[in-house]
């Protein structure tokens, strides 16, 4: 049996002890906010709240289901996300199918190549954009955060990484009994890609629910506003009254009411993204290597 | 099959790189692209500007650190993982160290708001029960910088991390072996096996990272800091933001913004011709 020398078992135990404060010390501010939005107001106002809640209560998260805006934000994300996600996979799918084909077999690839690589690139950069998404005609619709995310082309180069590991002789068996490309991505690439499919999902899911500034600055008013955009106004207005604290008793009255709703209210705006992501890690982690680091 | 992401790239990243000439015009809103050309006047107004400089050399002072912090902290990780044989407890750290990558900036920055406010904010209450006075993390000049750090670390660490276990999990385990029938010890094996083994990954990071020196993390920034840190924290991106977006000075706010995109390119072209030189990377 292979002894284990003194100096390896400290070496362990500070190895231990150091990943398992690191991996504590990424959640514990989640719950130490979790815990605050089911605690007391007053409870927080004093700072006697860490990790449990202090005289339990539901009354922040009762105030945010009776914050109509609240909830139109967040229906307003879901729909982001699935007309989003199916608006980028429907162009994504077929233009990394075709961009997974040789040089001989895709006319034009180098062009192509260097055509999407260039926008990794260089960018017009925030007003430029902002001026052509006006051009278009974009600002104040729901479209604006749709249409200019269209086109990851990260994950467009990762998805046609994916496509290229696959078998080549299923797609030219496919082709020599006549199917269309279509037919064929359709058929039999995109049942044997889902690993690959999976994890830019996850990736687009994520992007588009964490997108705040295209939602602030694209649309008109609060009310067309998605869940992050939302809670961005909302914080920065309680930081207005932060500031106006010491001058004004009222603002601060409103504060104390305000902190455990905000907890809540960020809570809230985190949870799909801590339940969506524990299903689709064990792709991810196969698709972030695959994309990041190929040989 | 390629035509729609032909043409939506064509509308959303092209036409704006079109739209930069308006760099280089007295922007007109009425008739938008078609302005009085003006040459580098916008240019030469800006770079005199004091807070161009400022945010530039703030920019590249954050974004230096965080690109060495970046290497340093999921390198170790990885090898400290690496060392784990309870594959359940591995796992688990693993999820929960990633877990903050994928949580936006709003929330985080209401989160550190939270957690470092000065009165009754959990970190600055365990600090002053071992005695040491409030820190000012997000309101003081010269803590702020490090706060910035700190919190993009505690983010992102996890998510370098998969890539460098990765690579660790590719090392040929017979290197290992021969290694120790020499009569090499843990370290030795470290130093001489794992870490050249990794070598070539660090590499590529790191040259990848040289690319993002001008991005310091608008959404970071933009959510953490306030008027009090503009001298240490303010960067590029939030300097157009506000020029462009709040005051609409659209022609000098995309004369910054071509500033730094121009840097950025070039900085990013030479990264991957070297990556290309140092570990045989294509992007396509």
């Amino acid at each position: 049996m292979k002894k284990i020398s003194v100096s390896r078992r400290f070496f362990l135990a500070g190895a231990y002890a150091i990943l398992v404060i690191a991996a504590l010390l990424c959640v514990l501010p989640f719950i130490n906010l979790l815990a605050i939005s089911f605690s007391d107001k007053t409870a927080v106002a004093a700072g006697r709240v860490t990790f449990l809640p202090i005289q339990t209560t539901t009354a922040s998260y009762r105030y945010l289901i009776s914050d109509h805006q609240f909830l139109r934000s967040f229906g307003t994300s879901l729909l982001r996300v699935i007309i989003g996600v199916s608006v980028q996979l429907l162009i994504m799918l077929p233009a990394a199918f075709s961009l997974s084909h040789s040089k001989d077999q895709l006319f034009g690839r180098s062009f192509y190549a260097v055509y999407f690589v260039i926008t990794m690139i260089v960018s017009g950069g925030m007003i430029p954009s902002y001026l052509v998404v006006a051009k278009l005609g974009l600002i104040g619709s729901f479209w604006s955060m749709i249409l200019p995310m269209a086109v990851p082309v990260y994950n467009m180069i990762i998805l046609m990484n994916f496509m290229r590991s696959l078998p080549k002789e299923l797609e030219e068996a496919a082709m020599i009994d006549g199917a269309t490309p279509m037919k064929t991505l359709i058929s039999v690439v995109i049942p044997i890609s889902k690993a690959g499919i999976a994890t830019v999902m996850l990736f687009c899911i994520i992007s588009h629910w964490n997108s705040w500034f295209d939602g602030m600055i694209y649309l008109d008013s609060v009310s067309q506003y998605p869940l992050q955009s939302y809670l961005y106004a909302q914080l920065r207005s309680i930081d207005r009254m932060m500031r106006e604290m010491e001058t004004n008793y009222e603002a601060l009255a409103k504060l104390v009411n305000m902190r455990t709703t905000r907890a809540a209210m960020m809570f809230i705006g985190a949870l799909p993204m801590l339940i969506v992501y524990p299903f689709l890690q064990k792709y991810f982690t196969k698709g972030l290597v695959l994309g990041s680091v190929k040989g | 099959m390629l035509l729609p992401a032909v043409v939506f790239i064509l509308l959303f990243s092209y036409f704006p790189l079109y739209g930069v000439i308006i760099a280089f015009q007295k922007y007109n809103p009425t008739t938008s692209f078609s302005s009085t050309w003006i040459g580098f006047q916008n240019f030469a107004t800006v770079f005199l500007l004091p807070g161009f400089t400022r945010a530039v050399v703030n920019t590249m002072f954050i974004s230096f650190m965080k690109i060495v912090a970046g290497i340093v902290f999921p390198v170790m990780f990885a090898l400290l993982l690496n060392e784990i044989s309870i594959m359940w407890l591995k796992r688990s750290i693993q999820t929960l160290i990633y877990l903050p990558h994928f949580i936006s900036w709003i929330i985080l920055g209401g989160v550190f708001k939270e957690i470092l406010s000065t009165d009754g904010g959990i970190v600055n209450t365990v600090l002053s029960r071992v005695g040491i006075r409030p820190v000012f993390f997000l309101g003081e000049k010269g803590v702020f910088p490090y706060t910035l750090l700190f919190t993009h670390v505690w983010k992102e660490f996890g998510y370098g991390t998969i890539v460098y276990l990765a690579a660790l999990t590719n090392i040929d385990p017979g290197l290992y072996e021969a290694g120790m029938i020499d009569g090499a010890g843990r370290w030795r094996l470290t130093w001489h096996i794992t870490l050249p083994g990794i070598l070539s990954i660090i590499t590529l990071m790191t040259v990848l990272s040289i690319g993002s020196v001008m991005n310091a993390g608008f959404d970071q920034v933009f959510n953490l800091y306030n008027t009090a840190v503009y001298e240490t924290g303010d960067i590029i991106d939030t300097f157009v933001y506000r020029m462009g977006i709040e005051q609409a000075q659209y022609s000098t706010a995309s004369a910054v913004g071509l500033f730094k995109s121009g840097v950025t390119a070039v900085l990013m072209i030479l990264s991957y011709y070297l990556a290309d030189r140092a570990a045989g990377y294509r992007v396509f």
